[in-house]
């Protein structure tokens, strides 16, 4: 691959790499979380849960969190 | 009622917008100050002067077009997004409460960029590494409060009350900055963050939620709710974390 890109696609790469910095990052975990989430949220919805779905969306959202907080501590172990 | 449900939503955007805004200028002026004593303010000054003139630009050019898209798949993409980001500064947060993770120490990144400028030379002329440095570092952290303004403002059809936010948290941070010519290092930015990540989580959750049609009990009173669920979370996560803590366990043998 040539060194010296075209401007238009260095900016393109800089703005999908922020992006996937900004939302993936070190955490991918997250990233997929949210979508599971959303999915569930959605299916929810559509089967007409409303209840269902306002306690599954926070109570996913913390489960979340706690995994990943999780992960951490324990690969912070084996280091 | 009324009153109650709206204020309920503003408290929350301008807490985090104000919050996020401030935590992330604190980081870029440690970066401008090194640029700045090590290098001289000119180069610095114009670093930052055309990353604010960038982040403006950003604002303008999307904020519009975000308004364009529909208001539910709006909230929606807005939700997943401050879902993910909220729970990454949480996460993060909690890990360095807890002493799993090194807290930000402005001091020790402020000795670090310095020796980096050090070591790079002087330039002659116009100083190419300080303008570089500068205009990176408030770019970098400004990115961040560009996509919290943009995607806060306009899904809460207040990106004017967004944008003047985040404007009077950089103004405060460069008005404390210059009174103490110093890097503002006894800032509490991990109580800041995770302030933060609890607005953000709470705000993502709700736009999720809305986006994909649920209706929360009590409408924009909900917020609220989440704001205190996930406060309380947060403390029974950096309680649990403790109890494993590197610092305890140290404490302990000692």
């Amino acid at each position: 691959m040539s060194k010296k890109q075209i401007l238009p696609i260095r900016l393109l790469k800089g703005f999908a790499m922020f992006w996937w910095d900004f939302l993936v990052g070190d955490t991918p975990e997250l990233f997929i979380a949210a979508l599971v989430i959303i999915g569930v949220i959605a299916g929810l919805r559509g089967a007409g849960y409303n209840s269902a779905a306002v306690a599954a969306l926070p109570v996913l959202a913390v489960l979340s969190l706690g995994i990943s907080v999780r992960r951490a501590i324990n690969s912070s172990k084996k280091k | 009622m009324f009153v109650a449900t709206v204020s309920s939503g503003v408290l929350v955007l301008v807490g985090a917008v104000f919050l996020a805004c401030a935590v992330e200028m604190v980081e870029a002026l440690t970066i401008v100050f090194a640029v700045g004593h090590t290098r001289g303010w000119k180069s610095a000054f114009e670093g930052v002067f055309v990353a604010l003139v960038a982040l403006v630009a950003l604002v303008a050019v999307f904020g519009p077009a975000l308004v364009q898209i529909p208001l539910s798949t709006l909230r929606l993409i807005v939700g997943g997004v401050l879902l993910i980001f909220g729970m990454q500064w949480l996460r993060k947060a909690v890990l360095r409460s807890s002493g799993f993770k090194a807290k930000h120490d402005e001091d020790a990144i402020y000795e670090e960029t310095v020796a980096e400028l050090r070591a790079s030379g002087q330039s002659v002329g116009r100083d190419r590494v300080a303008f570089v440095m500068a205009f990176k570092g408030v770019f970098l952290e400004g990115l961040e409060v560009v996509v919290t303004v943009l995607t806060l403002g306009t899904s809460a059809h207040r990106l004017g009350l967004a944008a003047t936010t985040a404007g009077i948290a950089l103004l405060l941070v460069v008005i404390i900055g210059a009174i103490v010519s110093k890097q503002l290092s006894s800032v509490p930015e991990n109580a800041m963050k995770m302030s933060v990540g609890i607005l953000l989580v709470s705000y993502g959750t709700f736009w999720a939620g809305e986006g994909l049609k649920v209706s929360w009990p009590g409408n924009d009173a909900f917020l609220a709710f989440l704001v205190v669920l996930y406060t309380l979370v947060t403390w029974g996560l950096v309680a649990l974390a403790k109890f494993e803590s590197p610092q305890k366990k140290a404490a302990a043998h000692s």
